[in-house]
């Protein structure tokens, strides 16, 4: 029993450092506002949905954004890029506490905070964003994919407007 | 509600001398964003005045014992459904020290107990208990003639239509289908239209703006194409749409109705030419987000209501929300989003209107740009020598199909120079 377990833990310790690679990379690429690039870390059919802590609490299914598959990703990220006006920013994302909880077959099911702090021209930097993913991860090939990242902020009252996904 | 509602003058000063209001229709001067007496003044003749406030909506409150947080102007209320099933407007202000008591978005209750004192208000508002009321040995305690009647929270007097709830403190109100004059009421039933509504949920977000600014903008269509290339770009709205721009007889609310042309939008050259970021091959890759699913009587499949002085309502395609403004302060707003379907609507109905709504919110392609644009415009006005701000496009006797026009803005200006005494 004990070598299973063992095992387990073993195999989500693995899981959870290959999970945070992900993270970090993922980060970085919004931090370099590649909406394009973003979009390639979800498979096909994903489900990426930001939605606010109390909505999400009371049952509430309205997301701040709400993309079911790649296809509606890749119409934000081009409307961002062409068709959007907003002030000019940075971004930085950072993601920690990540835990992978479990594994099934070839699927990861894993939690991780975020904050994404945004800095405007002459304004002092603030949090546009704190909350919590909560994820699932497909193997494919050597890497991993996102099949599902549910965001939920706690900054329910959000300053101005969240241009950028999370 | 019977009698007064408690809400007495705040008595506002403004300065007569210091805030003339030029002679010509066209100018707006920039001291009605930013100064304070101003907005304290708002808080009387608008707010606190002959209007009707929207508060939120009926689906908010779906069962006796519920409640939610919302704001009359500025001001803190409490929504509740008491356990008659009828709904109470009052202020979230303890009538003891002052306290805001309820800090919940939204729940069920059957009383509110402010936690200072544990003085205690029924759903209607009224003043139930009082600890230690003849004090403790004989000593102490409330003075013998304390009266809990007349210790309740100050109540707003409430009146709903199609679903949507309002509230005022003006004691001789007339009803809401008489605010709104026939024709806007018209639009508004077109969207509130009496069917059961279902809560899909709540934004919020902070404005660095005045509120007026925001009612502006939704009186401005000559903004709409302009601004927001996401429209003209998948074909939602461009400016040769089948479009009106009606406003009430006093010129307080207005509507922006539009019809979507079917299949790809029909741009000439010169309006292309006008509208720099014009993409005319643009197609979505997932086509689903601007579907039509067609629902009500309405010919319009856009219509956009500013009801003076704090609510926009939207029914866009199959997006269906309310927009709350609440100032707090000259120079920033809250904005309170209630997006809603049909109680009937089936998984996929609710699924698609979901979908709709990256279109709007703080994170949509239009809630972005508008939201965005109006901080600018706070900064420009706020920072620099104050100028008078133009709304001079189109002519006030123009049809209502004008669209590249500042009429409406005009008309409300009429309206609340007239109310403020300005």
């Amino acid at each position: 029993m004990a070598s299973v377990m063992d095992r387990t833990t073993n195999a989500l310790r693995d899981a959870r450092l290959e999970i945070e690679e992900f993270n970090y990379a993922y980060a970085d690429t919004l931090d370099r506002f590649d909406v394009d690039g973003w979009v390639e870390y979800f498979t096909e059919d994903a489900f990426y949905h930001v939605i606010a802590r109390d909505n999400a609490e009371s049952g509430l299914p309205l997301g701040l954004i709400y993309c079911e598959g790649r296809a509606m990703m890749k119409d934000r990220a081009y409307a961002l890029l062409n068709t959007e006006m907003f002030a000019p920013r940075y971004l930085h994302l950072s993601i920690t506490n990540t835990r992978a909880l479990a594994i099934e077959g070839d699927e990861i099911h894993a939690t991780a905070n975020y904050t994404l702090i945004e800095t405007l021209v002459e304004e002092p930097s603030r949090v546009q964003q704190v909350g919590k993913y909560r994820d699932i991860f497909q193997r494919s090939g050597d890497g991993l994919l996102l099949k599902e990242r549910i965001a939920t902020y706690d900054s329910v009252m959000i300053d101005n407007c969240l241009v950028f996904p999370v | 509600m019977d009698g007064n509602s408690g809400f007495q003058n705040p008595g506002a000063k403004v300065d007569g001398a210091k805030h003339i209001w030029p002679d010509d229709d066209t100018l707006i001067p920039d001291w009605i964003y930013t100064d304070r007496s101003i907005y304290d003044l708002e808080l009387e003749k608008i707010f606190l005045g002959r209007h009707w406030n929207y508060v939120g909506l009926d689906c908010e409150v779906p069962e006796p014992g519920n409640y939610f947080r919302s704001y009359v102007g500025p001001l803190p209320v409490v929504v509740t459904r008491d356990m008659d099933g009828e709904v109470h407007v009052f202020e979230n202000r303890c009538a003891h020290r002052g306290v805001e008591f309820c800090r919940e978005y939204r729940g069920s209750a059957d009383s509110f107990i402010c936690p200072y004192h544990n003085w205690t208000y029924s759903l209607k508002g009224d003043l139930t208990a009082v600890p230690f009321r003849r004090g403790v040995k004989g000593k102490g305690g409330m003075p013998s003639d304390f009266d809990m009647a007349e210790r309740g929270l100050r109540k707003f007097h409430v009146a709903t239509r199609g679903g949507v709830i309002f509230a005022t403190a003006c004691d001789d109100m007339e009803s809401i289908e008489d605010y709104l004059g026939p024709t806007i009421c018209e639009e508004f039933d077109a969207t509130f239209d009496g069917s059961e509504m279902k809560l899909l949920g709540v934004h919020r977000n902070i404005l660095p703006s005045n509120w007026k600014l925001y009612q502006e903008n939704l009186k401005d269509p000559y903004h709409a194409t302009l601004l927001h290339t996401y429209l003209t770009t998948f074909g939602l709205f461009v400016s040769s749409n089948e479009s009106s721009v009606p406003t009430d007889a006093l010129g307080r609310h207005g509507g922006l109705l539009s019809r979507r042309s079917e299949g790809r939008p029909d741009v000439s050259a010169e309006d292309q030419e006008n509208m720099q970021a014009f993409k005319k091959t643009m197609e979505l890759n997932d086509p689903r987000v601007l579907q039509f699913f067609r629902e009500c009587d309405s010919k319009w499949s856009g219509s956009v209501l500013t009801i003076f002085p704090t609510l926009t309502a939207l029914r866009q395609t199959n997006i269906l929300n309310t927009r709350l403004l609440v100032p707090r302060g000259p120079d920033e707003f809250m904005m309170i989003w209630t997006v809603f379907g049909r109680a009937d609507d089936d998984e996929e109905m609710t699924r698609h209107r979901l979908r709709q709504n990256n279109i709007f919110g703080p994170a949509g392609f239009l809630g972005i740009e508008d939201n965005e644009a109006l901080k600018f415009l706070q900064d420009g006005i706020r920072k620099s020598l104050p100028r008078d701000g133009l709304a001079l496009l189109g002519d006030d006797d123009e049809p209502v199909d004008t669209i590249i026009t500042e009429r409406a803005i005009r008309g409300m200006y009429r309206y609340y120079r007239n109310v403020m005494g300005l």
